[in-house]
């Protein structure tokens, strides 16, 4: 009995698990719904727009400039598009499969298929609009898939880029978010992610990795380095995704309240110390502080603590925060060279093994002294947490290679899954696109074939350079 | 008229116009270029890798000027470049067989030497 009530208090508070009883029932046993708290309303809109803004500008950028020049629109798109993608898909199906009724621990069911039922009311025991809800996790849907774009980047063909981002967020975010949020068997198991460790980060590191294996190295690679074309972009980048991580951790409590405070602080605190080990250990084993090695620190400390965010206390997210730099620069620097796989941007080792740094670390610091809705970790007496962790980590691994490899298997069928060596060298912005990211030379080099559809009379006559025979 | 191909270091570019500007030459094109020599650039890291250039970053200036001063416009070009150390550059001096100032028409010395230029 004990430990049932236990566990219904640590997988019953699991963030966004508030959300795991369907309404109906709960209201249909007589309790009244709570009341909307217009603070913390507030908070979780402002943070649903933060978390936006870190897939757009903020991951965008940070990726947009580690490519080359020829594949800076390219890359952006990645992320750009999947935002429009998963906005629509979140809507019709999406939301209903993560947070619809528990269907056997496995998925959500179609109570709420096209956002059927999700009100302006709350729906469970956080006292926000059910929209408000349901617009934050769609956030979180998009920049998860955004973020396996940095492990096939330059040179995956858009058709298929686009059908496996959609089966991706559907067959694998979704159910994965349930098992984790939605009510699902590893909530039930009590995994503590307050802000998406497993669903987000190792998710999308590991599926990452498998579609690099899959899809196969960017010709050249290693040997003829290709370096970041725009590392200002990237710090850029970085700077925004530390910032709108105060929307995903800390509006994680799904209140403006000590909880999100909390998260607020262990994520500023975790990156702070992330960056400074990264500079740290590349200073002293190369040589030099660069500027590449502070941005991707901070984003391994910001990794690191979202699992943990509401669970532990500040000085344990300092350790977190080092242990998030010295797993990270060993898996970029070191296992990377290893692997074989041409992750491009390095999303396993910042987001995959970091992102299971973090999982594990939060099995080792929770205390249930700093949030009595979680759960004592391996530190605080409770091994049974830190295996917990094991599990949800191994669930989230495998989960994300199979649904990956599986998914990439099926689109190469359907499409072929890269583009040609010929397109790969002139660039996926001008083969794909059609555009060029920069023309930053003053002179004209080129005319317009058809202004605006006349290509007529005026163009014929004013033009002397378009001298050659239309059709 | 010959042309100098002053091909030099890009940090010691204002040194050299200045140095050519002293000597008289009152025009010349300049564009940044990558080439190829003894030297190796500094290397440059990316994630754990130390990679170097194969083609490093100059600086070329390209000036026309009157037989008669070719001498001290070189010395004067090579003076300002020169840090003693490999990658310094290179001059090349060619022939040039004719000139034209667009503007006016003129041709030869005339079209390369500034109004009022005394060489």
């Amino acid at each position: 009995m004990l430990t049932g009530l236990k566990r219904m208090a640590t997988v019953g508070l699991t963030a966004a698990s508030l959300w795991m009883l369907p309404a109906v029932p709960v209201f249909a046993q007589g309790t009244a719904p709570p009341a909307i708290n217009s603070g913390d309303t507030a908070w979780v809109l402002l943070s649903s727009a933060l978390v936006m803004a870190m897939v757009v500008p903020g991951l965008a950028f940070f990726y947009g400039g580690l490519v080359s020049q020829r594949n800076a629109l390219s890359t952006l798109m990645h992320s750009f598009f999947i935002l429009a993608l998963v906005a629509v898909q979140w809507v019709l199906m999406g939301y209903t499969l993560s947070f619809g009724p528990d269907i056997g621990g496995v998925i959500g069911g179609l109570d709420f298929l096209g956002f059927n039922g999700v009100g302006q009311e709350p729906n469970g025991s956080a006292t926000i609009p059910h929209l408000a809800f349901a617009a934050f996790q769609g956030m979180f849907a998009a920049i998860t898939v955004a973020l396996i774009t940095g492990g096939f980047a330059e040179r995956m063909r858009f058709p298929a880029f686009i059908l496996f981002s959609l089966l991706w967020t559907t067959l694998v975010y979704d159910p994965l978010a349930h098992w984790v949020w939605g009510g699902g068997w590893l909530a039930g198991l009590g995994a503590l992610d307050f802000a998406g460790g497993t669903v987000v980060h190792i998710s999308s590191g590991v599926s990452a990795l498998v579609a690099a294996l899959v899809i196969g190295k960017r010709y050249g690679y290693p040997e003829s380095l290709r370096p970041p074309h725009n590392l200002p972009f990237t710090v850029l980048g970085a700077a925004l995704l530390w910032f709108g991580w105060f929307g995903f951790n800390a509006g994680s409590a799904l209140a403006a309240n000590g909880l999100a405070s909390l998260a607020f602080v262990v994520t500023h605190a975790a990156t702070g110390a992330a960056t400074l080990t990264w500079v740290a250990v590349e200073w002293t084993l190369k040589g030099k502080p660069t500027v590449l090695g502070a941005a991707t620190g901070a984003i391994a400390g910001l990794v690191a603590i979202t699992p943990a965010a509401g669970y532990v206390d500040v000085l344990s997210s300092l350790v977190i925060g080092v242990g998030a730099g010295l797993v990270g620069y060993w898996g970029v620097n070191w296992l990377k060279a290893r692997l074989g796989a041409d992750d491009a941007l390095d999303v396993f080792g910042v987001h995959g093994l970091v992102g299971t740094w973090g999982a594990l670390a939060t099995g080792l610091f929770a205390s249930e002294a700093v949030n009595p809705a979680g759960a004592n970790g391996l530190l605080s007496g409770n091994p049974a947490q830190f295996v917990n962790q094991v599990i949800g980590v191994v669930a989230a691994w495998a989960m994300a290679a199979v649904g990956t490899y599986v998914i990439l298997k099926v689109v190469g069928v359907v499409t072929p899954l890269r583009v040609s060596r010929e397109e790969e060298l002139v660039g996926l912005d001008q083969t794909l696109h059609g555009e060029e990211a920069y023309h930053l030379s003053p002179t004209v080099f080129g005319h317009a074939s058809s202004a605006f559809g006349m290509d007529s009379a005026a163009a014929k006559a004013g033009n002397p350079a378009d001298a050659r025979p239309s059709s | 008229m010959k042309m100098l191909t002053v091909i030099v270091r890009p940090e010691k570019f204002g040194d050299i116009v200045a140095a050519l500007r002293r000597a008289g030459v009152t025009g010349m094109t300049v564009t940044e270029v990558r080439g190829q020599g003894y030297q190796k650039e500094l290397p440059q890291i990316y994630r754990s890798l130390s990679y170097q250039a194969d083609f490093v970053q100059k600086v070329k200036i390209e000036t026309v000027v009157p037989d008669d001063r070719v001498e001290e416009v070189l010395q004067a070009a090579v003076a300002a470049a020169r840090t003693g150390r490999v990658g310094d550059g290179k001059v090349f001096i060619t022939e040039v067989i004719d000139a034209v100032r667009v503007r006016t028409g003129e041709r030869g010395d005339a079209a390369v030497l500034g109004p009022g230029a005394d060489m």
